[in-house]
């Protein structure tokens, strides 16, 4: 080869700090500790104790997992905001099949994973299909699954509201797996809430699938140029954002043994708002799910921080409002800085 | 090669070749009879101006579009591609100007982007990401372009690198065919320069390259063939001995041929 060899690498290193905000997720992990440090501090000593974090990982656990699915969705360049309504599907599947149909807890739960998985497979077929914007798709979704839940659960039982779980066979196994709390106040939602996370991202990082999900949400044509397919790998995402979804409707079907048709309302947007805190850009292609679970996090310490801080809940809202802005903010100027020189 | 071969083809047939291609798109003809071969080590450059048909025709060599009249032949056989991704596993890399690559992404996974190289079994079967790190610069750097680190974003790159990644991709996959669709368009001088470089070296290493461009001074230095496209026709196919630069702008500008 003739010519000099062009060097891409060869620029001053950016600052330690600089580098970090440009890893996708480590902003909201220094915002983490930082809020952890804020009510450690505001709240005192029972925010630090065993008990209050146990109360702080608990709130975070559920919207943790639907964050997971979210995450991958988002990277992969669409949203779902039918996430809520097929929490509230989820439990209501789980009742209707055990309560009014009979049948044991497994098998409901079960043909309640089915559901789900199809209800996803729809969002993604419909979004790939017709490439209208998954924003409008799903929110359609949102409404469609919500109404329907309402509407199977009132044709049944002419109620909303179901309970009754705990006396159907195969509850306690079921109640071992999703609804307990093992060890000091912990629930073991946060060991599927932990465990969906490190299996997203080892999906994201590791296998091909992931290169796939990073492809398609950051340049799509380029992608389906060398090859992906991805149509397949979009569907495949919203069948996992449904799975997540499903998966915290069991949870807490299971924990409150019993479902209400309006479970999970608002939470596809408190799930967004985690994964943008978390660093995942709206347009898609970067991010983390990693930075979705310290999202998930700062959610769960600031709803209960505002408690035992004695200011009114009320607050909450704000500063998660806040929070999302300081998060947009700080992620362009990630994606700036990405775009540069390393 | 097969020594009894047809009369009418004393030499080896084109790697790639299209024959008498007509493309209409409802009423509009994009392409009349229009032919173009590409053979192994050569550049056959394919010229035009804007809206010359110089993308359809690629677009059908590529598979992207399958033609309305006339046969592609793939090293003398009649093939019908029913899309890119079956063209591409027929050895026929297209690289686009703009869509070539994934701007997030990193060297490496733009590189490996579609064929990653996995190892181990079972749910450890995972890409391999440390061949994937090594196997990308060692392939730039055989191409004079020294990466220190494959995991830097590719929109950290300079338009003339993100070529150099994207044909060296397109020559590690064993491509016998490259299309390069205007890769010189947007880059200045120096970037120009390093990326005919580039162009010039995978015909070296055997490569049928189709050299799209509309910049008769990009072609020449490296073109071994010239197709000039007019209003969808072909109105020349040339060697380069006989077609000076001089000529080759006056095709383009319409006043000869």
């Amino acid at each position: 080869m003739s010519g000099p060899a062009s060097s891409i690498s060869d620029r001053p290193a950016a600052g330690v700090l600089a580098r970090l905000f440009t890893r996708p997720g480590a902003a909201a992990a220094v915002g983490a500790v930082l809020i952890w440090l804020l009510f450690a501090v505001a709240a005192g000593p029972a925010f630090r104790s065993l008990a209050g974090t146990a109360s702080y990982l608990n709130a975070a656990a559920p919207l943790g997992i639907l964050a997971v699915g979210v995450a991958l969705l988002m990277i992969g360049g669409e949203f779902d905001l039918s996430v809520g309504s097929v929490v509230g599907v989820s439990g209501m599947s789980v009742m209707l099949l055990t309560t009014e149909v009979g049948w044991s807890v497994w098998p409901a739960i079960g043909a309640t994973v089915v559901i789900c998985l199809f209800i996803g497979f729809l969002n993604g077929l419909t979004v790939v299909r017709t490439q209208l914007p998954s924003f409008i798709v799903t929110l359609a979704t949102l409404f469609m699954v919500r109404g329907l839940t309402i509407a199977a659960a009132r044709g049944f039982t002419r109620r909303t509201q179901l309970g009754g779980l705990d006396d159907v066979a195969g509850y306690e196994l079921a109640r071992t797996a999703f609804g307990s709390a093992p060890v000091a106040g912990l629930r073991v939602s946060i060991v599927w809430w932990l465990g969906c996370a490190a299996l997203a991202t080892w999906v994201l990082l590791r296998t091909p699938w992931g290169n796939w999900i990073l492809a398609a949400g950051g340049q799509p044509e380029a992608a389906r140029n060398v090859g992906v397919r991805v149509a397949r790998v979009k569907i495949g995402l919203f069948m996992t954002s449904a799975l997540c979804a499903c998966l915290v409707g069991i949870i807490q079907a299971v924990r409150f043994t019993g479902a209400d048709a309006l479970r999970g309302q608002l939470q596809e947007f408190y799930a967004i708002i985690a994964v943008v805190i978390g660093g995942t850009l709206l347009s898609g292609g970067y991010g983390t799910v990693v930075g979705a679970v310290f999202g998930a996090l700062i959610f769960g310490m600031v709803r209960q921080g505002i408690v035992m801080t004695g200011i009114d809940a009320d607050w909450f809202q704000v500063f998660l409002g806040g929070m999302l802005l300081l998060a947009v903010f700080v992620n362009r100027y990630a994606l700036v800085r990405a775009q540069r020189a390393p | 090669m097969q020594p009894t071969t047809q009369p009418e083809q004393p030499a080896s047939p084109p790697r790639l070749e299209a024959r008498d291609v007509t493309m209409r798109f409802g009423g509009v003809v994009a392409l009349e009879h229009a032919s173009l071969a590409a053979r192994a080590g050569e550049v056959t450059c394919l010229l035009g101006d804007n809206g010359a048909g110089k993308s359809t025709l690629i677009k059908v060599l590529a598979g992207v579009h399958p033609p309305t009249d006339g046969v592609c032949l793939l090293d003398g056989e009649a093939v019908r591609f029913r899309s890119p991704r079956e063209a591409l596993s027929r050895g026929i890399a297209t690289v686009y100007q703009d869509l070539a690559m994934v701007p997030l992404m990193s060297v490496w996974r733009n590189f490996f982007l579609g064929s990653e190289p996995t190892s181990g079994r079972g749910p450890f079967h995972r890409i391999d990401v440390g061949r994937c790190r090594e196997e990308t610069r060692a392939e730039l750097a055989a191409m004079g372009i020294e990466l220190r680190d494959p995991d830097q974003p590719v929109g950290s790159l300079s338009g003339g690198e993100r070529q150099a990644v994207a044909i060296a991709r397109a020559l590690h996959f064993g491509a016998r065919v490259l299309i390069l669709d205007e890769p010189t368009a947007a880059l200045g001088v120096r970037q120009s320069e390093r990326v005919l470089e580039h162009v010039r070296t995978a015909a070296d290493r055997g490569v049928a390259v189709v050299f799209v461009t509309h910049t008769p001074h990009h072609a020449h230095p490296v073109g071994d063939r010239f197709v000039v496209l007019r209003r969808g026709r072909v109105v020349a196919d040339e060697p380069r001995e006989a077609l000076p630069v001089e000529q080759l702008e006056a095709l383009m500008a319409g006043e000869a041929g």
